[in-house]
């Protein structure tokens, strides 16, 4: 993720290097009809660490009131909190291990051959919640996920955003929900996927957002489509809202609900994954 | 990649003709260029077949490629949903399908390639390196799209959807759908990344409904392939090089269908473990054929002609009438028959093997099947080891000439 494809900001387009040699196309630049990116990349930036620091305001409340023992206020912010964390995973899962120890799942764990007792973060601690039904025993795990979250939080201060943690990073997120959240496979205890499933959503809609005019002036009709299909995906989850401003749980859908859903998700990532023709 | 006798404009030539000039302006100003961007593909391209191409069949014709094509080894069936109520959306789709499809019958990409690493690419690539491997594509709408469209004043009369028959179990995942998508080829792959493209090309506007692979296998001593029953299938198709036959059995004559045909699929599970502990001679009995040499009962060779009604000194029917070929040839109906056998793993809640046949028959009016499948009806002794599942009935476009589209009459009939 952190790998730079593009050294400079200045990025040549093709059209004006003529359209003759595809080989000699790639390496040359030409800064006068350069894409200067420069500003949505610190747009971008911006969101991301904004999220990144209510993700440890709102992780130390939940904290907070798992090691309190209240279970049912730690139930109530396990989800509105994970959601600061999936807006901003194209960054967030920059560290390699802080991911998994921050928001691994069992079935990840096992995968990669250890035990559950190496297992911990935000899923194990939703094991505890809404499997044990308690807390005790669980303060440790508690504790190293704030102190986690905090590390976490030190590093993406340092995360340089280069175009192509935001392009690959936008898609990436669709595929998360078309991978994951869609099966319900993501918060199998809580069932609160659709969360998740939002959130991941509003993430690649803002990258969307801050690429808007560059994308507007390559191609208008690109810019219509994504328009219409991230209001399909919305207005296609706002069905399962409910008043307190949530969502119902994942086990509530049908069939043909999760198909409708997957279907909106995969017509929006198509697309989305044209962003990159900003860079030619 | 095109070659240099075609007459269609590349990506690229369209760029130096119409971007070069803009481009210091930004080429995303005008439409084109963003017709354009999007996924690479040009909407004006006239392509042309490239009879300079390995195992290639020729898209352009009076009638679509596919019907009666000589049958291919692989099938790629796709039935899809529109995600849209216009006609103009409709249409746009098939004109946009339309020259990927003569590309892709000439083995060639979907399109030119581009320098973009930033984006994916416009073809998926899987069949890069692959000749045309025969590729047949075949388009055909449903009965369902009428309704969506608002559009049931240009249904013909005889397009109908198919009547429940005794012994259906038709599953909704199996049934129906706006549009199909018949992608045969002597290539797996060749079949499969067909029908892929041009899905992934009509992102935003059509969902899979169902979708079945096949496959065929011809014996080295001709005739025809056998199915999983390992009986000979297709033997009394009209012949395809007769256009008599064929405009009697095959062709619709008149509307916007003229020159095109009803394509009928029903996907058929046979239960492989139950006819597998059957008698040679209960199998047999079954078809009214020898399964050696294919013949009819009574006769020596596949093709023989025989007389449904013929008794031995007993008076029993030679052929018995509760097999399947004395009750197919009783309905006095014929069609194309274009099937192919499936074998997609194994059914999680029996254990067995999950395969069959993917009927495929072209007919110039649905009333043709109906007729036989009713003929076979209860009395059929095959009912006994398929069963039905899935179901559906498209009407499939007449061909196409070079600088029309698909489905062009059809759109000037609305």
């Amino acid at each position: 993720m952190k790998t730079k494809l593009f050294s400079a900001l200045a990025i040549g387009t093709i059209l004006l290097t003529g359209c003759n040699n595809i080989e000699d196309e790639k390496t040359e630049e030409t800064p006068a009809t350069s894409t200067d990116l420069s500003e949505e990349l610190s747009a971008y930036q911006q969101f991301s660490l904004e999220q990144m620091d209510q993700f440890l305001l709102e992780t130390e409340k939940f904290v907070t009131a798992f090691k309190a023992g209240d279970i049912d206020k730690a139930k109530a912010l396990y989800a509105p909190t994970r959601m600061y964390f999936e807006r901003s995973e194209p960054i967030a899962e920059s560290f390699g291990d802080l991911d998994p120890r921050i928001d691994g799942r069992l079935a990840d764990i096992e995968e990669e051959g250890k035990g559950e007792e190496e297992w911990t973060g935000y899923h194990k601690l939703e094991y505890a919640l809404w499997v044990e039904n308690k807390t005790a025993g669980y303060e440790a795990i508690a504790d190293q996920l704030l102190a986690d979250t905090k590390e976490l939080h030190a590093l993406v201060q340092t995360v340089e955003v280069t175009p192509d943690l935001m392009l690959t990073g936008a898609v990436d997120l669709l595929n998360e929900v078309s991978t994951s959240k869609i099966t319900g496979e993501e918060e199998i205890y809580s069932h609160t996927d659709l969360y998740d499933f939002k959130a991941n959503i509003e993430g690649a809609q803002k990258i969307f957002d801050i690429l808007r005019p560059k994308l507007q002036e390559k191609d208008k009709d690109l810019v219509a489509t994504l328009d219409g299909n991230f209001t399909s995906v919305n207005e296609l989850l706002a069905q399962y809202a409910t008043t307190d401003g949530g969502f119902v749980s994942y086990e509530e859908l049908t069939e043909q609900d999760t198909k409708a859903l997957a279907t909106a998700v995969n017509q929006l990532g198509e697309p989305l994954s044209q962003m990159g023709i900003i860079l030619e | 990649m095109p070659t240099q006798n075609d007459k269609k404009i590349s990506r690229r030539e369209m760029l130096k003709l119409t971007g070069a000039s803009i481009a210091g302006v930004a080429i995303g100003a005008s439409s084109l260029g963003g017709i354009m961007h999007t996924m690479g593909y040009n909407p004006l391209d006239i392509i042309a077949d490239n009879n300079n191409t390995k195992n290639k069949i020729n898209f352009y014709g009076k009638h679509q490629a596919g019907i009666t094509t000589p049958v291919q080894k692989h099938i790629y069936f796709a039935s899809l949903n529109v995600l849209f109520t216009s006609i103009d959306d409709l249409q746009a789709l098939f004109k946009k399908w339309t020259p990927l499809a003569v590309r892709l019958m000439n083995g060639e990409q979907m399109v030119d390639v581009t320098s973009n690493a930033s984006i994916p690419t416009g073809d998926t690539g899987e069949a890069q390196g692959l000749d045309a491997a025969n590729l047949s594509l075949t388009f055909g709408i449903g009965v369902s799209l009428f309704d969506k469209l608002n559009i049931q004043y240009a249904k013909p009369t005889a397009f109908v959807e198919l009547p429940h028959f005794p012994k259906d179990q038709l599953q909704p995942e199996w049934t129906g759908g706006d549009i199909c998508i018949q992608a045969c080829a002597d290539d797996p792959q060749v079949a499969f990344h067909a029908v892929r493209n041009l899905i992934r090309a009509a992102s935003g506007k059509v969902e899979m409904k169902w979708s079945q692979a096949g496959f065929n296998s011809f014996p080295a001593d001709g005739g025809s392939p056998r199915n999983l029953f390992a009986f000979k299938d297709g033997t009394v198709n009209p012949s395809i090089t007769s256009e008599q036959d064929l405009n009697k059995v095959v062709w619709v004559e008149d509307g916007w269908l003229k020159g095109g045909s009803y394509l009928v699929a029903r996907k058929i599970q046979m239960h492989l473990e139950t006819w597998d502990r059957t008698s040679l001679k209960e199998q047999e009995a079954t078809f009214g054929r020898y399964r050696d040499s294919g013949a009819p009962f009574g006769k020596n060779n596949e093709f023989d002609d025989f007389d449904v009604e013929a008794k031995d000194l007993e008076g029993n029917y030679i052929i018995p009438n509760t097999s399947h070929v004395h009750l197919a040839r009783k309905s006095g109906a014929r069609m194309l028959r274009r099937s192919y056998s499936y074998a997609s793993g194994m059914l999680a809640n029996t254990g067995t093997h999950d395969a069959g046949l993917l009927f495929v028959s072209f007919q110039k009016d649905p009333a043709q099947f109906i007729s036989v499948q009713n003929s076979l009806g209860r009395m059929d002794k095959m009912n006994e080891y398929i069963t039905h599942r899935g179901s559906a009935v498209f009407a499939c476009f007449s061909g196409v000439s070079k600088g029309s589209y698909l489905g062009e009459a059809f759109f000037n009939a609305l």
